[in-house]
């Protein structure tokens, strides 16, 4: 049973019993949807396998906008995006009155959450519909929380929780925590943390990382990281080693080269995530293809993230034949709101905090493992709501 | 939280919810295996009960997505007969006009393999677009009509000509292809566009679009013409569209004590000759719902292998067949009395079944 939300409204229905006519049709709604994007720091994958990715999140929004497209073509309606890159110390308030200033109230965000916070808080912004596409931060999910923002990428604590279900499985439950240096690896560690609770993982070993890894390119530069790892990972027995590293510093480095003979996970190795290039089942594959054909590169969770919203915005327009921000908000938090997202089954809103609901995919660097929530692991409303914050642990009401 | 045994039979084992408590331990599989064997010796009464050896001479053939062949099963004896390695990853099958060959959508191939029945052998391959997944017979038997996924199109195949004559542009991801009894309208169903587009089969042109619900799969036309049934694996709901009005005059639903609505997923449908009973494959939910066509009430949730997909009568309509994606096997219903009496291992991941006379 999903919850009851808002209340079913006639006009959502109405459209249902429309016959659209053939087409061509002359694009009579125009739902124009915003993007900010402020500028990552530049990051050079570990492994030259890897292409540094330049066009993150607007490729996923620019893929969303095609697809809406296509049933525009024959609903009549027409989505344009209108991105704006920010650099860092930019305002984004700034950038996002501008659009406002177009007409613009379906914007897309990916920022860092106090800018995040920022955008959401203006007086502009009330009567907009804001989607977090870029931070995975916990605190926007159970306490600052705000009405007109959802999440389409997933919270760390979602993130986590699907992979201590899968570990749970396993009966992989003794962990050796890795932590990087930065505040997201201090943040991705906690959510482990407290995942390891919910599900009964025993962190029994915990160190951070302090070394400079990176010795790659240096000839002979292997040495260093084989003698360096060796050294670091000599503690007590555990069954998996977890790391958190989410800029992707060094924590490939330690698969294959840990004292004891133990699997690594976390933000590198055996990783949950929302989307990855290895995952083809229910339909993903048509969908995949279609993207690396336009973009010459694979999918990535924050491009996932950006369709996810723009494909949300499309799909609210179809059913109520409106592109009104209040109206789509009221729509995707109603319990008549599916989108099918390639992930075998429809992917929702929680009406408490605006995070999507999505089964998360369990990966290897060239297969897909497992897909949590985990068989056997139960909950009342969506077996979904086993991974991130529940209804009753979020304090910022809904 | 009651779950039934196929679904948690993979855990085999206690569970923990997610604020940490205890749950009940799932059921294991012993129950399965015996009710397996009941309803396979049930199956063998009723088949000789029947006196079926000698009555109905028929096949089934069944497509298998991962071993890439068709299984040949003998209707009499519903043992295989045979396997068929066709291209890869063969998915929609249809039956010629003739009886005498099978055209199979073969996706990684890029193309349609024709099957001689005879001597089942491929004889032929047919120029399809990119990824066909689904294809329909023409009225006459002489235009195939195939969902290319890859590029949002419908393209059409002259049999005898053994080439392309026409390509119609649909929504994002399309699907399920049905033809009407009258041979006018091609129904595709788009399955990221959530339409179903009708096409004149006289212009080959999209004439009209209804909205149904999530990620469309199968359209079905009822034996008079007058409605097509069109099944939402994602929405979990099956559209019942008028013809002449192209209005949905019916949503139906689907409740299966003990599962969660996000496991019901509708895909094949098949309505008896006489237009009175419906059949919907349920999917994940390792059901077939039988519903009374006229009422649109769910009479039965008939119980069968796991991930069943598309569906097949036998002639004369007095047994069912399924294809089962997760448990690797064909279920076979007893239409009068609503239940499977058999299950038969065929290919891994099984996914078309047609029978032929």
């Amino acid at each position: 049973m999903e919850p009851r939300g808002p209340m079913r409204r006639a006009w959502i229905l109405l459209p249902w019993l429309l016959v659209l006519p053939s087409m061509p049709w002359a694009a009579q709604l125009q739902v124009p949807i915003g993007l900010i994007i402020e500028e990552h720091p530049e990051h050079i994958p570990l492994s030259s396998l890897e292409p540094a990715v330049v066009d993150e999140v607007v490729a996923g929004a620019e893929q969303g906008i095609r697809d809406n497209d296509t049933t525009g073509r024959f609903t009549g309606q027409d989505f344009k995006l209108s991105t704006l890159d920010i650099k860092r110390g930019e305002s984004a308030a700034a950038a996002f009155r501008s659009l406002h200033d177009k007409g613009i109230r379906l914007v897309l965000l990916d920022l860092p959450a106090e800018d995040l916070l920022k955008v959401a808080d203006l007086p502009e912004a009330k009567d907009s519909l804001l989607f977090n596409v870029g931070s995975p931060d916990d605190p926007l999910r159970f306490r600052e929380c705000r009405p007109n923002l959802l999440h389409t990428i997933p919270s760390r604590a979602m993130v986590a929780d699907a992979l201590a279900q899968y570990l749970a499985w396993k009966r992989w439950t003794h962990w050796f925590l890795v932590t990087g240096p930065h505040s997201e690896d201090k943040a991705y560690a906690d959510a482990l943390k407290r995942a390891a609770k919910r599900f009964g993982g025993k962190i029994d070993e915990q160190k951070p990382w302090t070394f400079q890894a990176g010795a790659r390119r240096t000839d002979s530069g292997h040495f260093h990281e084989q003698q360096e790892v060796n050294a670091f990972t000599q503690v007590g027995d555990y069954d998996i080693l977890l790391v958190a590293d989410e800029r992707d510093e060094f924590g490939e480095y330690l698969n294959y080269r840990t004292y004891r003979p133990r699997p690594v996970g976390g933000t590198q190795g055996l990783v949950a995530t929302a989307w990855s290039r290895v995952h083809e089942q229910w339909g993903a594959t048509q969908f995949q293809r279609r993207f690396h054909e336009k973009t010459g590169r694979w999918m990535t969770p924050g491009d996932y993230a950006a369709w996810v919203a723009v494909r949300s915005i499309g799909e609210g327009a179809t059913r109520t034949g409106s592109g009104d921000a209040r109206k789509l908000h009221d729509y995707l938090l109603s319990p008549d709101f599916k989108l099918g997202a390639f992930k075998g089954v429809p992917v929702t809103y929680r009406d408490w905090n605006g995070q999507l609901r999505q089964p998360l995919l369990i990966v290897s660097p060239r297969l897909l493992v497992s897909v949590s929530p985990q068989q056997g692991f139960l909950h009342p409303v969506s077996n979904l709501d086993t991974l991130g914050y529940d209804r009753p642990e979020v304090s910022c009401g809904g | 939280m009651k779950t039934a045994s196929h679904e948690a039979g993979g855990l085999g084992s206690e569970g923990l919810t997610a604020t940490g408590a205890r749950v009940s331990p799932s059921r294991s599989f012993v129950p399965v295996a015996v009710r397996r064997i009941l309803t396979g010796l049930l199956g063998a009464v009723a088949l000789w009960a029947s006196g079926a050896p000698t009555a109905h001479a028929y096949t089934i053939y069944v497509s298998s997505e991962k071993d890439n062949e068709i299984t040949v099963v003998d209707g009499a004896t519903l043992k295989v007969q045979a396997k068929v390695p066709v291209g890869a990853r063969p998915r929609g099958i249809v039956l010629g006009k003739d009886n005498k060959r099978l055209f199979i959508c073969t996706s990684d191939a890029d193309h349609i393999e024709v099957m001689d029945l005879a001597g089942l052998k491929v004889v032929r391959t047919l120029p399809s677009g990119p990824d066909p997944e689904l294809l329909a017979l023409g009225p006459k038997g002489r235009f195939l009509y195939v969902a290319n996924e890859d590029d949002n199109m419908v393209t059409v195949i002259d049999v005898d000509e053994g080439t392309k004559v026409g390509e119609i542009q649909v929504g994002v991801e399309p699907e399920g292809l049905g033809i009407s009894p009258d041979g006018k309208w091609l129904v595709n169903t788009s399955e990221t566009t959530n339409m179903a587009h009708f096409i004149s089969l006289v212009s080959r042109q999209v004439e009209a679009n209804v909205l149904v619900y999530q990620r469309p799969r199968v359209a079905q036309f009822t034996p008079d013409g007058k409605q097509v049934w069109v099944s939402s694996e994602i929405g979990g709901a099956v559209s019942v569209i008028d013809v002449p009005t192209k209005r949905v005059i019916k949503k139906l639903r689907f409740a299966i004590p003990g599962l969660r609505s996000e496991s019901i997923q509708p895909v094949g449908i098949r309505i008896s000759a006489d237009g009175k009973r419906a059949f919907v494959a349920l999917g994940p939910a390792a059901r077939v719902a039988a519903i009374d066509a006229k009422t649109f009430e769910v009479q039965k949730y008939i119980l069968v292998g796991q991930r069943v997909w598309n569906l097949a009568f036998s002639p004369g309509e007095k047994l069912l067949f399924t294809t089962n994606g997760v448990s690797n096997d064909m279920s076979v219903i007893d239409v009068r009395r609503l239940r499977a009496i058999k299950s038969v291992p065929v290919g891994r991941l099984p996914w078309g079944v047609v029978v032929a006379p």
